[in-house]
């Protein structure tokens, strides 16, 4: 893997054995690509669990594998279900583009040689990582993995093994595995946020700084406020689980004629707290893609970002409202209507800096000269499923029209799109963008685009359909949908296309994989500025020496995103480019 | 200053890229138009309100999609890098204004918009003279619950359920509310009476669906939950449970009959006959 | 700051503003890497605390929010009696305070003994607090109040075990303050006391709003 050739005799001399040098370096970068990797693995683990889910969705009968009797039960999908979620949300959508880019380019993006805390850094993702380790032991315990999705709702995920299989063992790691995570979290985003306040370059102000970083700074915000609450929530369900309390189970429960040992909790107190948690969340799953959008877009088409101010004050606003909304996902669990409808009015108006993101980025292509390179294609796929996956929110914004699409099928074509594959586009985006200055060479651009066209016409072929099974009124989360008599032959019919589209574009990213592991060998070597970019990181070594900047921090004489600047010799001017030539 | 291209083939690749999003956007176009898959048609006049609401949220969410779709298209194909120069451009206070003002409008116009229909079920109670029903949900049925002549609902002691012993629900004997109570795997209700629903759940967090009627609502323990509606249709409707309650979520299914009141009246004396 | 480029960039500093943004020199320019110990490179610092405050402040207001609204929910609740003890508690958690306060004023100077002395008074004062909240346990413990007896007591057992492991972490901090060698730190002594005071003093206030929670909302 990369290699740090040392470009200066410096008083903070780079570790030389391999532990500390690799497994538990304090080097921002080589940490960041930890947990680029930790995201890697999950990624492909949370695929596979859903291409299951889709074979089995489609092909019921399909003999398959390590599974019982050769077929996947009931409680076996919903295990597939709820790791699937958890692992995607947790260890891919949260970790590889805020964690792993946000560690690997930040520092050295906005000038600094390292993290504020590179131990607090290291801990953080070896938290993650045991995170990983515990909640993937829940496939390993007797019962499996937990049945009760992502959202772990109790009393199911609160009543022990008498609610389900998978709700005993499997459901207490689960808990201690996300509690664990918040820990994580919450250690990496206080990093984050000094790093930015305080290690800054001279010169770089906050109206200077790239929209990544931007992003990755309101992510931090939103990450800080909101893990800590789903850590309580997650102590009370473990509580509730281990010791006896309610919490959250409500008195008198029946299960299988047994009456349960709790009273007066409450299952919507669970919802509340998550939720407060679990809105953000989306957030932190999709503004670094935003921000890595915005700067890609920016680059190669050669033209400033469109409304810079605009697209900084609009990722405030959505990191702001982000915490006012989280009751929509709660339109038809009991709530009162009045509240409802108020959260219902803010997520309307979450929809405003939304739009004005779209517009922008519109903005800023036109006009401009566009190079098509892989990183460019990802992020003008990403404006598009952005758009797809955004109008559909504005459906399940109000209420009276969620109490038809609350837990249908449309609600999983949203999120997937917006969150999901949109948040994936941008880690794409970024993955070509900024793999020649984290691994020194390219990405191969031929497989790349290959590889790009079957992504995105295959997450479209997998997620619009899914608009109308919803409209159909097929409830998600259903393992089988032999009870379901009415539209019954159009589920089905639309089922199967949804998975032989998925099962094209999973195989596709295995051409991505390929291309990465082929590219790090041979690869084609990386300069310092391949792409004529204007941001700190384009200006030390592919890949950057131990320690960024040898000593020597830069100073920022320029805007972010000065591309195709009139009377400039070139058509773009690095940030820390002294001002040769002042006009005005 | 001219530089070399820097990607062979990009008129093809704008070409492309540019056609796939005008086929994403007519292919999606084309379906919701012609209504190749839709909503169930709605029984009540709050479906109807919805489905008027829902017109309105695909007129404007259309407009918006189509129109950044194929913006993002042609930016795509026109700005290609034919080794023209790249237009500098650092945005435009008017037009921040501008959108920023009119997404406003739309969008929370749009909400307020949907307050009415949203109103007509929750912000009203059911009236006096409507027919109760309670639902409730459990691992992995509903059940129906009348109650009968006298118009009261019988005291349920958890303590007393016994679902394989005749008594899902856990009514007490000794309450003589309860003796006419009418318990039943399958739900009717009589076309254009409001019918009130009191919606509970004996273990975990269950959804109670019907499409028809536009209405879905948690049925969530330790909870008495409160929703009315008025079919105005008579036949057979699907309820699926819609909240993930467990291992047989996909099974916990029943149906919502709409009759005519005489063959309601008729059916309830079947049922209470049966439950005897 | 030693650093190499500062020539460089005092020429160009007038230009760092270029009309647009703060216009002030940004953040934490001056600092250099794993720079000695100076006032800039312990800033990061102070960030730090403040927003790991920030963090654990969420943490109980999560928490605070769910007391309000499970004692508001079941019907089931019966207010607990606080155990009197807590009260002398919250007096030597305040004293230890103001003895940590007494403490840092004699951080910075020559008169290192005095600072030890009164920095282990108050290590043992958060010792003791820490003591008394179990002894609080065991007396509610012994009355037959455990953890699931019922939610009055299921939060209190809660919010003071949450509370009680945030200041033994607190604990672990004064240890710290007390034995590195703050000679070859980044920042010094003075510097790290402050930080362990901000999270110790929070801690304090913290508790009072808990005791007030559970005393006025019981």
């Amino acid at each position: 893997m990369a290699t740090h050739e040392s470009a200066a005799v410096h008083a903070h001399p780079a570790p030389t054995g391999f532990i500390r040098k690799y497994i538990f370096s304090l080097d921002h970068k080589v940490i960041g690509i930890q947990y680029w990797c930790l995201a890697l693995f999950s990624v492909f683990l949370g695929m596979a669990l859903s291409l299951l889910m889709r074979i089995h969705l489609a092909w019921p009968n399909l003999k398959i594998p390590f599974t019982a009797g050769g077929q996947i039960s009931p409680e076996q999908y919903l295990a597939l279900l709820t790791m699937h979620g958890s692992i995607m949300v947790f260890m891919v959508l949260t970790t590889a583009p805020q964690s792993g880019f946000g560690n690997f380019i930040l520092p050295i993006q906005i000038g600094a040689a390292d993290m504020a805390f590179p131990v607090l850094n290291m801990l953080s993702f070896w938290t993650t990582f045991v995170s990983l380790c515990v909640m993937g032991a829940a496939f390993f315990v007797p019962g499996g993995a937990p049945i009760s999705g992502w959202t772990g709702y109790p009393p199911l995920s609160a009543m022990g093994e008498i609610a389900g299989p998978g709700q005993g063992m499997g459901q207490t790691l689960w808990v201690i595995g996300v509690a664990i995570f918040c820990g994580a979290s919450l250690m990496g985003a206080l990093n984050f946020i000094t790093t930015i306040i305080d290690l800054r370059a001279k010169g770089m102000s906050l109206m200077r700084l790239p929209l990544t970083s931007w992003a990755w700074f309101v992510t931090a915000i939103l990450g800080l406020l909101a893990f800590g609450v789903l850590l309580a929530a997650c102590i009370l369900l473990l509580l509730d689980r281990t010791a006896g309390t309610s919490f959250f189970i409500p008195g008198g429960l029946v299960v299988t004629d047994k009456l349960i040992n709790h009273k007066g909790g409450s299952p919507l107190l669970w919802q509340h707290l998550f939720w407060f948690f679990g809105h953000p969340e989306v957030y932190i799953a999709i503004l670094p893609g935003m921000g890595v959008a915005s700067h890609v877009l920016s680059t190669f088409s050669r033209k400033p970002v469109f409304g810079y101010r605009a697209m900084v004050y609009a990722l405030c606003g959505i990191g702001f409202l982000g915490f006012c909304v989280w009751g929509h996902h709660m339109f038809v669990s009991g709530m009162s209507p009045y509240s409802a409808f108020a959260f219902s009015l803010l997520t309307m108006s979450i929809g405003v800096p939304s739009a004005i993101k779209t517009f922008n980025w519109l903005g800023t292509l036109w006009g401009g000269r566009i190079q098509f390179t892989c990183a460019m294609l990802f992020a003008i796929g990403f404006v598009s499923l952005f758009v797809s996956g955004g109008v559909s929110g504005l459906f399940l914004a109000q209420p009276s029209i969620d109490l038809f699409f609350h837990d249908t099928y449309f609600v999983v074509a949203h999120f997937h799109l917006i969150m999901g594959v949109a948040a994936i586009f941008g880690i794409f985006a970024a993955t070509y963008f900024w793999a020649p200055k984290m691994f020194g060479r390219h990405l191969h651009e031929g497989l790349g685009k290959i590889h790009f066209w079957f992504t995105f016409i295959g997450v479209y072929a997998i997620f619009m359909p899914m608009h109308w099974l919803g409209m159909l009124g097929h409830p998600r989360r259903y393992s089988s949908i032999e009870v379901l008599t009415q539209s019954n032959a159009q589920y089905a019919s639309i089922h199967t296309f949804i998975t032989i589209a998925a099962v094209i574009t999973i195989t596709a990213q295995l051409l991505f994989l390929f291309n990465f592991f082929w590219s790090l060998k041979k690869g084609k070597k990386a300069e310092v500025n391949p792409w004529n970019a204007t941001t700190l990181e384009w200006t030390v070594p592919s890949p950057p020496p131990h320690d960024n900047f040898a000593g020597h921090l830069p100073t920022v004489h320029h805007g972010p995103y000065e591309f195709s600047v009139p009377g400039a010799p070139k058509d773009f001017i690095v940030q820390s480019e002294a001002p040769a030539m002042k006009r005005g | 200053m001219q530089r070399r291209k820097a990607c062979a083939g990009s008129a093809t690749t704008a070409g492309a890229m540019a056609l796939l999003l005008f086929a994403l956007t007519f292919v999606t176009v084309y379906l919701f138009v012609t209504k190749t898959w839709w909503f169930p048609r709605a029984i009540t006049d709050f479906g109807h309100e919805v489905d008027a609401q829902f017109f309105r949220t695909l007129i404007i969410t259309g407009i918006v999609f189509v129109l950044s779709q194929l913006a993002l298209a042609y930016a795509v194909f026109r700005f290609r890098d034919r080794g023209q120069k790249a237009k500098y451009n650092e945005g435009n206070q008017t037009m921040e204004v501008l959108w920023t003002g009119a997404t406003i409008v739309l969008f929370v116009g749009l909400g307020i918009m949907a307050r009415s229909a949203w109103a007509e079920v929750h912000f009203r109670p059911a009236v006096p003279g409507a027919l109760q029903v309670e639902v409730t949900g459990q691992q992995f049925v509903w059940n129906f619950r009348y109650a009968g002549p006298d118009g009261k609902f019988g005291r349920l002691k958890p303590e007393l359920v016994n679902a394989s012993g005749g008594n899902p629900l856990g009514l007490d004997p000794t309450d003589p509310e309860g003796k006419d109570d009418v318990v039943v795997p399958v739900m009717a209700v009589p076309v254009n009476r409001e019918v009130e629903l009191l919606i509970r759940s004996q273990d975990v967090t269950h959804s109670f669906f019907v499409r028809e009627l536009r209405l879905k609502q948690d049925a969530v323990p330790g909870m008495l939950i409160r929703v009315h509606f008025t079919a105005t249709e008579t036949g057979v409707y699907e309820i699926p449970c819609a909240e993930l309650c467990g291992l047989g979520h996909y099974r916990m299914h029943s149906t919502l009959t709409v009759m005519s009141d005489a063959d309601f009246q008729k059916w309830l004396k079947e049922q209470a006959a049966a439950n005897q | 700051m030693p650093a190499a480029p500062t020539v460089i960039d005092d020429v160009f500093a007038l230009d760092a503003g270029r009309g647009r943004g703060t216009g002030a020199p940004a953040g934490g320019g001056d600092d250099g890497p794993r720079g000695s110990g100076s006032a800039g490179s312990a800033r990061r610092y102070f960030t730090g605390i403040s927003l790991g405050l920030a963090g654990i402040l969420m943490f109980f207001m999560a928490l605070t929010s769910a007391y309000i609204v499970r004692k508001g929910f079941g019907g089931d609740w019966q207010a607990l009696r606080l155990p009197p003890i807590l009260f002398l508690n919250t007096v030597v958690l305040l004293a230890s305070s103001l003895t940590m306060e007494i403490a840092r004023r004699h951080a910075g100077g020559a008169q290192l003994d005095s600072f030890r002395r009164w920095w282990w008074v108050t290590t043992i004062l958060g010792v003791a607090f820490l003591a008394g909240q179990v002894i609080a346990w065991r007396q509610l413990a012994a009355a037959g109040i455990y953890l699931p007896t019922n939610p009055a007591s299921s939060f209190f057992y809660t919010l003071t075990a949450a509370h009680g492991a945030h200041l033994a972490g607190g604990i672990l901090a004064l240890f710290y303050v007390a034995f590195r060698a703050w000679e070859r730190a980044k920042i010094t002594r003075a510097a790290a006391a402050e930080i362990a005071s901000i999270y110790w003093h929070f801690m304090d206030g913290l508790w009072i709003f808990l005791l007030l929670l559970l005393y006025l909302g019981r």
